[in-house]
């Protein structure tokens, strides 16, 4: 009799199971591609994947902003489960405080202001956090959405940060101005160097958004790093468990209300590191820039790309910011086309795009259990089947 | 010599104890009208099991949380190993030694068994932010020391062959388990285990109860609530009896078998005279 319903199937690898067989030097090696690869993106000028109608260095910039504002909202959101809707407000207090204390009310230089941005954003976190942080669910979802308002309208209306006019004359990052690399162009899929486009190495201009977007993924790798240590210790851990049950884990001894503080402050500080990196990029901040719909864009791209997964994250923050560029002939239905791809994931994909891999194993196991099962009953039919001819 | 035979709690032999490690004074837990624990008082001493049984809505679970503090006591308190409860937060009482079970099983559903362990592990572990962040010695010797903990404990509870799987594909007597482990791994002096047995065939319940019993010989005090009075009986050094909020008897197994007033509770019995008798 021939060998029934359990045939010697190769085991199916996933990505993850294929990448964590690699010797560890092939994977260091691979990552350091991987990252020159995509710091080069934008000098290369793919031609499927530029923007034909922008400038593709300037994309990137946004794309990578967002995907800092993703990674900041996945450990407040994916990790520590609090659902905050207010994230604009750290965005906003990151770039204000650049603009206000580079420009408009002082010359602090460059790099004191990223650090004076990220304590202050870092504070505000804190301070909303520790008397809302007792509120759950929906409640602090209300708490944090007015509190993003709330700091949009204190721009707006207080004349000390120059209200609805904004302020202008942001400082830039220090330039070093060390050599010119040149671009690649296209002309249809034939590249040729480009001697006319030239990137000046680290010239933080007003033109040329390529060096932003180096500065922004460094800051995008170091959050990355740190973000894979720290998931894997003792606070990743009470971050899960917290958001599984947060009363099971305060009666085995998690404090969950500090873990929950610290989740929202680490929050605050990436959205405060990437709202001052904008307001050095862009020159120009206005109250008009941080309205409740960007913490609704910076939402959709941790939620499309699968919250608790960082890579997830990063994938739905080039969704949200890169296709609408790529596209832009349909960048006014961008909220339409996000509403059903939302809807679509909803339906399809509840985790996201890339779910996180606690998900991910959930769905392998009862997958594993209902092939069993299926086996089982097949090979149960065969022998019946045998028995009856 | 201590504890030759397993059953020498049936015979009635009173075992020695050490001192008082919790103490129920006269706590009293109201719910708006409710009286749901009337004027309470009893101790639980080190190394023993204690059972606490009652029939459905007698208070037990109540009690379990009065005296793990997810309820404050409307008036007496609870002393544990010398300190009044108070008003410590959750996490602080469980630091203080007192770690508990679910009575509806309340694991960390999406983390691995291992996982789930290490929670509780890392409740008397110090490692922060900055540790994490750069692996500094003490990140490195607790992550070890809590990976060797949770290998214990999941052995001990048979789970061994589990610890990568998540908890929500253990099967229903291995979560029961797992959550014990989690209990443990948070080095208590007093374990609470509300129902463990629960929903077991009289099998799972007989090995459960040698694995409590194991559990206290390593030097566990363990509070037990449990339904299944010949369990109880089998397995516990001393019974409290609850009913209707109310403490209503308090010895040794064989004592509680014989006393009138729980096989009242019980089985009714005043109950039913009383209503024949007033119609």
């Amino acid at each position: 009799m021939s060998t029934p319903t359990t045939t010697a199937r190769p085991p199916r690898l996933t990505f993850g199971e294929r990448w964590s067989r690699l010797p560890k030097p092939v994977k260091i090696v691979l990552w350091v591609v991987l990252a020159l690869l995509v710091y080069a993106l934008p000098l290369l000028n793919p031609p499927i994947l530029s923007t034909p109608d922008s400038d593709f260095g300037s994309v990137m910039f946004t794309v990578a902003s967002y995907g800092l504002v993703a990674l900041g909202l996945n450990i407040v959101l994916g990790y520590a489960g609090l659902l905050d809707l207010g994230y604009v407000g750290f965005y906003a207090i990151g770039a204000y405080t650049v603009a206000v204390f580079g420009s408009l009310h002082g010359k602090v230089p460059f790099v004191l202001l990223i650090v004076l941005a990220v304590c202050i954003s870092t504070a505000s976190g804190l301070l909303l956090g520790a008397p809302t942080l007792r509120v759950r669910g929906d409640y602090l979802a209300i708490v944090t959405l007015g509190f993003g308002e709330i700091v949009r309208l204190v721009f707006l209306n207080t004349q000390w940060f120059n209200g609805a006019r904004g302020i202008t004359d942001v400082p830039r990052p220090p330039s070093l101005d060390l050599f010119d690399v040149p671009q690649l162009q296209w002309d249809g899929f034939t590249a040729y160097v480009d001697l006319g486009t030239q990137s000046t190495f680290l010239k933080f201009g007003l033109l040329d958004g390529i060096p932003y977007y180096w500065l922004t993924l460094t800051v995008i790798i170091i959050v990355l790093i740190a973000d894979v240590l720290l998931q894997s210790s003792r606070v990743g851990r009470a971050w899960e468990a917290t958001r599984e049950d947060e009363e099971a884990a305060e009666l085995n001894g998690v404090p969950t209300f500090r873990y929950k503080l610290l989740a929202f402050a680490m929050g605050a500080f990436i959205g405060g590191l990437s709202g001052a990196l904008y307001a050095a990029r862009t020159g120009v901040v206005n109250p008009e820039t941080f309205i409740i719909q960007l913490s609704i864009l910076f939402l959709a791209a941790v939620v499309i790309g699968g919250q608790g997964n960082r890579w997830g994250v990063l994938l739905g923050a080039v969704v949200v910011a890169y296709l609408p560029e790529r596209f832009r002939e349909f960048a006014e239905f961008r909220v339409l086309a996000f509403g059903l791809l939302l809807l679509l994931l909803a339906n399809f994909r509840p985790q996201g795009l890339l779910p996180p891999r606690r998900a991910r194993r959930a769905k392998a196991a009862a997958q594993e259990l209902e092939e069993l099962e299926h086996s089982g009953a097949a090979g149960g039919d065969t022998k019946e089947g045998g028995i009856r001819a | 010599m201590p504890e030759l035979s397993t059953d020498a709690t049936s015979t009635g032999a009173p075992r020695e104890f050490g001192p008082p490690l919790l103490s129920m004074e006269a706590v009293t837990l109201r719910f708006g009208g409710v009286v749901a624990l009337n004027d309470v008082s009893f101790d639980i001493r080190e190394g023993e099991i204690l059972g606490l049984i009652g029939p459905n809505g007698a208070g037990k679970t109540t009690c379990f949380n009065a005296l793990t503090g997810v309820y404050q006591p409307t008036e007496g308190r609870v002393v544990f190993d010398g300190k009044p409860l108070g008003n410590r937060k959750r996490y602080q009482i469980n630091r203080l030694g007192i770690a508990r079970t679910f009575q509806n099983i309340r694991l960390f559903q999406n983390m691995t068994a291992r996982e789930n362990v290490l929670v509780g592990a890392d409740s008397h572990h110090r490692a922060g932010v900055v540790n994490s962040l750069f692996r500094l010695p003490l990140h490195r010797r607790e992550t070890a020391d809590g990976n060797r903990l949770a290998e214990e404990l999941l052995d001990l509870m048979d789970l061994g062959h589990r610890s990568e799987d998540l908890a929500r594909n253990l099967s229903y007597g291995e979560q029961r388990r797992l959550e014990i482990a989690r209990a443990l791994a948070t080095k208590p002096k007093l374990l609470c285990l509300d129902e463990p047995a629960a929903g077991f065939n009289p099998v799972e319940k007989q090995r459960l109860m040698d694995l409590i019993r194991r559990v206290r010989d390593l030097g566990n005090t363990v509070l037990l609530i449990e339904h299944d009075m010949r369990l109880v009986m089998g397995v516990t050094d001393r019974i409290v009896v609850l009913e209707f909020g109310k403490k209503i008897a308090d010895g040794l197994p064989s004592e509680i078998r014989n006393d009138p007033a729980v096989i009242a509770a019980y089985l009714g019995v005043d109950d039913e005279t009383d209503e024949e008798g007033t119609p």
